[in-house]
């Protein structure tokens, strides 16, 4: 049988853990943008805020705040709730777990798309300026596609350790694929034949990832290549 | 939180009474894995950039897989997988070694830093200037005294600003000493979780704790850069 009957429950897992990781890099995405524009604003709470938040997340390890922020979220929701009297309702773990990686690496990306804003030259902004443009209409057109560019080699690497600790969301008590492979090798006796096939899904994981963004920083690359025609 | 403090403030930093404990292990953890794999890392990324093909390969690899697969699962492997193998149980000195959470995660960071550590090496070392190898040259240095007394000072040094991240980054990775029942600072955050369900100031003093750490060593390596890298100020 594939894997000892345990394919089906170790894909499922490889599945689950894929999700968290997506969702989780688009929360931390969201957050990092907040936090750059945050860092980059004339309004000094606004960049106090976000240099908090980026040094604190960023100092302590992520294993840490995993487990700080998930275990403490229904607490703190709970008093919450009962500070305003109302029922406290129980969290969903996975949307936990998501919150909690994205708000994590939400911290590195708002690092890496501030440098990344930074890096546009000043004179297109002034040009766009002297066009006539609208603070949002120089965001929107001059700094946001061009900041992209910047920012996807970091990005991506910002991704790829997500990915890796995405498999640290068993030790929050969730039935990822990390959890399946150890109550398979631990039904079967055979510990390191399941360790090492997780591993092989994580190592393929990271190299279909870095292919997939070799091909993108082509596409998007800052010096455009010339079309062969 | 005081409470906390006065009661396991010792076992956080020091000792929980009988074994060390807390802070101590975790520096313990950083320190000998940061050492073995800085040591075997030096060796390695000059033969993965001057070596023959045939050398260079499998460290490649090495440093490939090591880097694409999380630590976590490396450790699971070095951990459990390798004692349920009976190989491994019936041979005493393979068990007395495997047998400790300690030792494994000892290894198992050592593995990892050295894979991260050997990629930024030889990043450097590609680096080096042209004109640095052919002053040398000029002055007549055989092959070893180029290596002995310009690349390999040349490269730890310039590759300083990159090491200290990744002594920061091992730092964060040996909070994952716990699963492997090793007494770590995360690991007494959970056992004080678990005797008083004050969980947010249980966590919160150990992230406290790795924030303090990070920032002393920041200092030091601000302060080691600023003066091997001296001479990068001067023009």
């Amino acid at each position: 049988m594939f894997l000892e009957g345990y394919g089906h429950l170790i894909f499922q897992g490889a599945w689950l853990t894929v999700q968290v990781a997506t969702w989780a890099a688009c929360v931390a995405i969201a957050l990092g943008l907040l936090g750059a524009l945050a860092k980059l604003s004339p309004l000094a709470p606004l960049r106090l805020v976000a240099t908090v938040y980026t040094t604190l997340v960023r100092s302590v390890p992520d294993l840490v705040l995993m487990l700080l922020i998930y275990y403490s979220a229904q607490i703190g929701l709970n008093q919450v709730a009962e500070a305003f009297g109302q029922e406290s309702f129980p969290l969903n773990p996975y949307g936990t777990a998501i919150g909690t990686l994205g708000f994590i690496y939400g911290a590195y990306c708002a690092e890496t798309f501030r440098g990344a804003f930074q890096a546009i030259p000043f004179g297109q902004l002034e040009a766009a300026r002297a066009y006539g443009m609208s603070h949002w209409q120089v965001l929107r057109r001059i700094r946001f596609p061009q900041m992209m560019r910047f920012a996807l080699p970091g990005i991506g690497n910002i991704w790829q350790v997500l990915l890796k600790s995405a498999g640290l969301i068993s030790l929050l008590g969730l039935n990822d694929m990390v959890q399946v492979a150890k109550q398979a090798g631990n039904a079967t006796s055979r510990q390191m034949f399941f360790y090492l096939v997780i591993a092989a899904i994580f190592f393929t994981f990271a190299i279909f990832s870095s292919l997939a963004l070799k091909h993108l920083e082509r596409r998007y690359s800052v010096e455009p290549q010339r079309r062969a025609s | 939180m005081i409470e906390i403090l006065k009661e396991f403030g010792l076992n956080f930093l020091w000792s929980d009474g009988y074994h060390w404990s807390g802070l101590s292990v975790t520096l313990w953890l950083l320190v000998t894995s940061a050492v073995i794999g800085l040591s075997a890392a030096i060796p390695l990324a000059l033969i993965r950039t001057y070596g023959s093909q045939w050398l260079a390969l499998p460290i490649r690899l090495y440093t490939l897989v090591f880097r694409g697969t999380p630590l976590f699962v490396q450790l699971l492997i070095i951990y459990s997988g390798l004692a349920s193998l009976s190989l491994i149980r019936e041979s005493s000195s393979l068990w007395w070694f495997f047998r400790d959470g300690m030792h494994c995660v000892i290894l198992a960071l050592a593995l990892n830093t050295c894979a991260y550590t050997i990629e930024i090496l030889a990043g450097v070392l590609r680096t080096t200037p042209r004109g640095e190898i052919e002053a040398a040259l000029a002055l007549g240095m055989t092959r070893s005294q180029l290596f002995i007394h310009v690349l390999i000072p040349g490269m730890l040094r310039r590759a300083l600003p990159a090491y200290s991240n990744e002594v920061i980054f091992v730092l964060h990775a040996t909070a994952i000493a716990f699963t492997a029942t090793v007494p770590d600072i995360l690991k007494i955050a959970a056992d004080v979780n678990a005797a008083t369900f004050k969980t947010f100031q249980a966590y919160g003093i150990a992230a406290l704790l790795y924030m303090l750490l990070a920032c002393a060593l920041v200092g030091v390596f601000r302060f080691a850069e600023r003066r091997l890298l001296a001479y990068q100020r001067l023009s």
